[in-house]
């Protein structure tokens, strides 16, 4: 690889960092022809790590990080002194390639900078994932990032070729996004996402190709005032109105070259752990957006604690919970009981009563269940009532921040 | 007296099962049996020999034997033939029971086997080098936990299947050719390419997707344990990154904020107003330049007739005569809708044409190319473009001639006959009627006069409405 494009790479990649979705999972299997190259797994595969305990499992990079509008959060607003780039069409096809067939990576994650106008950006995006699916046979995974103000027609191309379309809503409330992103409209960033919805949910009864593996979209946290409480609001709506496969979150995390308006500070990453946790409890645990809230005070999540336990202590009268007769819905709300660990107890509860040690066998969080739990030889009556309870429960911080 | 099985090195699937069926034929309890390798020394007990009868074994305990076969541990064949013994034993559902003791261990072996593969699957990294009649391949070395060499073939046959590779490793290795797949025994690190094209690439991509503000070594350990890095390119820049992140950060955050310039977003704007196409002609030349949304078409069918015209006819869309001519209703379809326009007493000429979708949509039999119909959300693909070019021709009525075109113009479909006759499409003055090429289908002569009749009546009828509006 020559100078140029390794330095065109550095610049490109390192525009790209700030986005969290980048997961190769969703959709069907699916392998090359003869001729061509990449399979899809369907559960997606992290090739490597870095030091900040993310997955590469995409080349996450960017067409171009010139762009036309000043959305004061994002490093490569027009407003910005940051070092530009582009690549060409033909570059990203070939580094797409090269590193597949290394093993390097699952696929392509690809973002743009807006440059001329958002139709034309869309466009060379969409020729990106025509070149690599027509021209080399590529079945690995594609993700492309959508812009929204682009034609509708752009769009519907795209996901043709696309596995995955996102479109990022970036701020929950419409106030912020007209102040930090004034070139940026919450009306049709949703209309977009409307279409796409559509077309996915049409294309999927036809057992067509339209971006099977569905759309998703990213929110920050930390730049603006949003609460929690509307983070989670918004989250829970996008869900169910535009049939969302995956919200990210992703800190504000302080950037090169920071606008005037942002707060220089280090990443919110612990508030970021507790809203994926809180998501979790929304999609899989049938926890509503009002009782993940409740657990936390004014509006936000507990820090400490995680929103599940948060909850469990607020309504102490509702447990400890047998576990031999308990449920499905009531054993997802104990703390320390994943969705997995249910089931396994649902199943081992057909065969035999269980009492502490099987417990311990089928789940790693003894310690935080056992307030919670009765099983054949466990009978927790006064833990629940001890008024330490919360902080005895408190794990060690995940990640000290740097400031401290 | 003990029975002694001896089994191949590695994972050696046929021979487990060659032994399970002898065990239990012969009635030999799991207390009784001693397992071992070649490179064991010699066992004590006596030995098993000649054919057994077929043992059916439920597909959930295949499932447990098959990964289980591959551990390290030496003794997985002995763990493996108790848990068969006790299922047929008294306890058919003893694997469904998560909390057994012995299940939970299998369980965990198992669970052992599936992340080996999943990391294998992840960490292989190939170099490329040329070989000597020209063509690339790629090679590998790696060292996986346990014997699954062979368990991880499928994967990388399925997603490698047009390259010349191997990967080797220190318990076996993989051959592909593009054709065959060969094993072979242990490779060595040598046969490695000492350097490859895209590496330092890789790293530089590497060292620019990590974010110093969001250090977390635990995480990153916990899923890419050190046991892998050395066979890692990336993972050389690892000590540098973490040294240097607090740094970075510091400096990110203490560099003062710059002024924005100015913050006014009349640029892009403007650059988004430009982007709509201006004239019909705009929009033909993006409709001709894109890819085709639905299988088929050589070549995009664009709307024909003048700008202003009283009346626009919408079609489904092109068929093969049209998509060779590279122009609107020139087909059979076509002939009849010109005799019928002709006798209703409307100029083609001065009439506008097009089609809901503007690609030839086909399945090829033979020498044929077949007409297939649209889809739905085929159909709304289009809409955009067809919703521009109505907004261009702006006539007084247009017509939907079949239920795509409704489908089209309206967004929804809705039955065609209830439908018939006048029609606003979202306050554009609008008439419903059939396809001519649904005349054509029809199979009796009768029947075709009486539609043919009335399509004609439909037109007139659309024609009367033109020139009142
Ligand atoms: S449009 Fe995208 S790339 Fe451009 S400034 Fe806004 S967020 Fe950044």
């Amino acid at each position: 690889m020559d100078e140029a494009l390794d330095t065109k790479l550095r610049i490109l990649a390192d525009a790209a960092k700030y986005d969290a979705s980048c997961a190769s999972s969703g959709g069907k299997k699916r392998a090359a022809g003869k001729n061509g190259i990449g399979s899809t797994t369907g559960s997606g595969i992290c090739h490597s790590y870095t030091p900040d305990g993310r997955c590469i499992s995409l080349l996450k990079i960017l067409l171009t990080n010139y762009c036309l509008f000043d959305c004061a959060y994002c490093i490569n607003r027009r407003s910005s002194n940051t070092k530009r780039a582009r690549f060409t069409v033909a570059e990203v096809v070939s580094l797409t390639i090269g590193f597949y067939k290394r093993n390097y990576i699952e696929g392509l994650f690809l973002s743009s900078g807006i440059i001329r106008s958002p139709d034309y950006t869309m466009e060379q995006m969409m020729l990106v994932a025509k070149t690599l699916r027509n021209e080399h046979g590529f079945a690995g995974y594609i993700h492309l990032k959508t812009i929204p103000e682009a034609n509708p027609w752009l769009i519907e191309q795209a996901g043709l070729f696309a596995d995955r379309l996102s479109i990022n809503l970036e701020l929950p409330l419409q106030k912020s996004l007209e102040d930090l992103a004034p070139e940026k409209n919450t009306a049709t960033i949703k209309t977009a996402m409307g279409q796409m919805r559509e077309r996915i949910i049409e294309a999927k009864e036809e057992r067509r190709h339209f971006a099977p593996a569905g759309q998703s979209t990213q929110l920050i946290i930390g730049a603006d005032t949003a609460t929690d409480d509307v983070v989670l609001t918004t989250s829970a709506s996008l869900y169910k109105n535009y049939a969302l496969k995956r919200v990210y979150y992703s800190a504000f995390s302080p950037i090169p070259e920071a606008s005037r308006f942002l707060p220089a500070k280090s990443p919110p990453l612990q508030r970021e752990h507790r809203l994926y946790q809180a998501d979790w409890l929304l999609r899989y645990y049938g926890f509503t957006v009002p009782e993940i809230t409740e657990g936390g005070d004014a509006s936000m999540l507990d820090l400490d604690i995680d929103p599940k336990l948060a909850w469990a202590l607020k309504h102490r009268a509702l447990f400890p919970v047998d576990v031999n007769t308990a449920p499905r819905e009531m054993l997802l709300r104990v703390p320390g009981l994943g969705t997995r660990a249910v089931d396994k107890i649902l199943a081992a509860r057909r065969h035999m009563r269980l009492r502490l040690d099987d417990i311990a066998r089928l789940t790693s969080g003894l310690k935080r269940l056992r307030p919670f739990l009765i099983t054949l030889d466990h009978r927790p009556t006064r833990l629940i009532d001890r008024a330490d309870l919360r902080q005895s429960l408190i794990a060690p911080p995940v990640q000290p921040s740097l400031f401290d | 007296m003990n029975t002694a099985v001896t089994l191949a090195a590695g994972a050696d699937q046929d021979g487990f099962r060659l032994a399970v069926r002898r065990l239990l034929a012969a009635d030999i309890a799991p207390d009784a049996v001693v397992w071992g390798t070649p490179d064991a020394g010699d066992l004590f007990g006596g030995s098993l020999a000649g054919d057994a009868p077929p043992v059916m074994l439920p597909r959930a305990l295949a499932a447990m034997i098959t990964p289980v076969v591959c551990h390290r541990d030496p003794e997985r064949y002995a763990l493996l033939y108790r848990l068969i013994w006790r299922m047929r034993h008294g306890e058919p559902e003893l694997l469904a029971n998560p909390a057994d003791a012995l299940v939970r261990r299998l369980e965990m072996m198992r669970k052992a086997i599936r992340r080996d593969l999943h990391k294998m699957h992840a960490f292989v990294r190939f170099r490329e080098t040329i070989g000597p009649d020209g063509t690339a391949r790629y090679i590998a070395w790696f060292e996986p936990d346990h014997y699954i060499v062979e368990a991880t073939a499928g994967f990388f046959v399925e997603r490698f299947r047009s390259m010349i590779w191997a990967i080797l490793t220190p318990v076996g290795s993989l051959f592909w050719d593009t054709e065959r797949l060969a094993i072979g025994g242990p490779g060595t690190k040598d046969h490695l390419p000492a350097d490859d094209a895209f590496e330092a690439g890789w790293c530089s991509y590497y060292e620019s997707i990590f974010n110093p503000a969001r250090l977390n070594t635990v995480a990153m350990r916990s899923e890419m344990a050190g046991k892998y890095w050395h066979n890692l390119p990336e993972a050389r820049l690892i000590p540098a990154l973490v040294r240097g992140a607090p740094e970075r950060l510091r400096d990110m955050v203490a560099r003062e904020a710059t002024t924005p310039i100015h913050r006014d977003p009349a640029l892009a704007v403007a650059a988004m107003a430009k982007q709509n196409p201006k004239t019909l002609a705009d929009l033909n030349r993006i409709i001709a330049a894109a890819p085709s949304l639905v299988p088929g078409a050589t070549r995009a069918v664009l709307g024909e007739g003048p700008i202003g015209a009283a009346i626009m006819l919408v079609g489904e869309q092109p068929g093969d005569a049209e998509d060779n001519a590279g122009r609107p209703f020139v087909g059979p379809a076509g002939q009849m809708l010109d005799r019928a326009l002709a006798e209703a007493g409307i100029d083609r000429t001065t009439t506008y044409l097009t089609n809901a979708v503007k690609h030839f949509k086909y399945q090829q039999r033979g020498k044929r190319r077949l007409h297939a119909s649209p889809t739905t959300s085929e159909v709304k693909h289009y809409r955009w473009w067809l919703m521009q070019e109505l907004g261009f021709v702006q006539p007084k009525l247009v017509v939907a001639l079949g239920a795509t075109a409704l489908l089209a113009l309206t967004g929804q479909p809705l039955p065609l006959l209830r439908n018939r006759g006048p029609i606003s499409f979202d306050g554009q003055a609008g008439f419903v009627t059939t396809h001519p090429a649904y005349l054509l289908r029809l199979p009796d002569p009768a029947t075709q006069q009486t539609a043919y009749t009335a399509f004609v009546a439909d037109l007139q009828h659309a024609r009367s409405l033109a020139s009142a509006c």
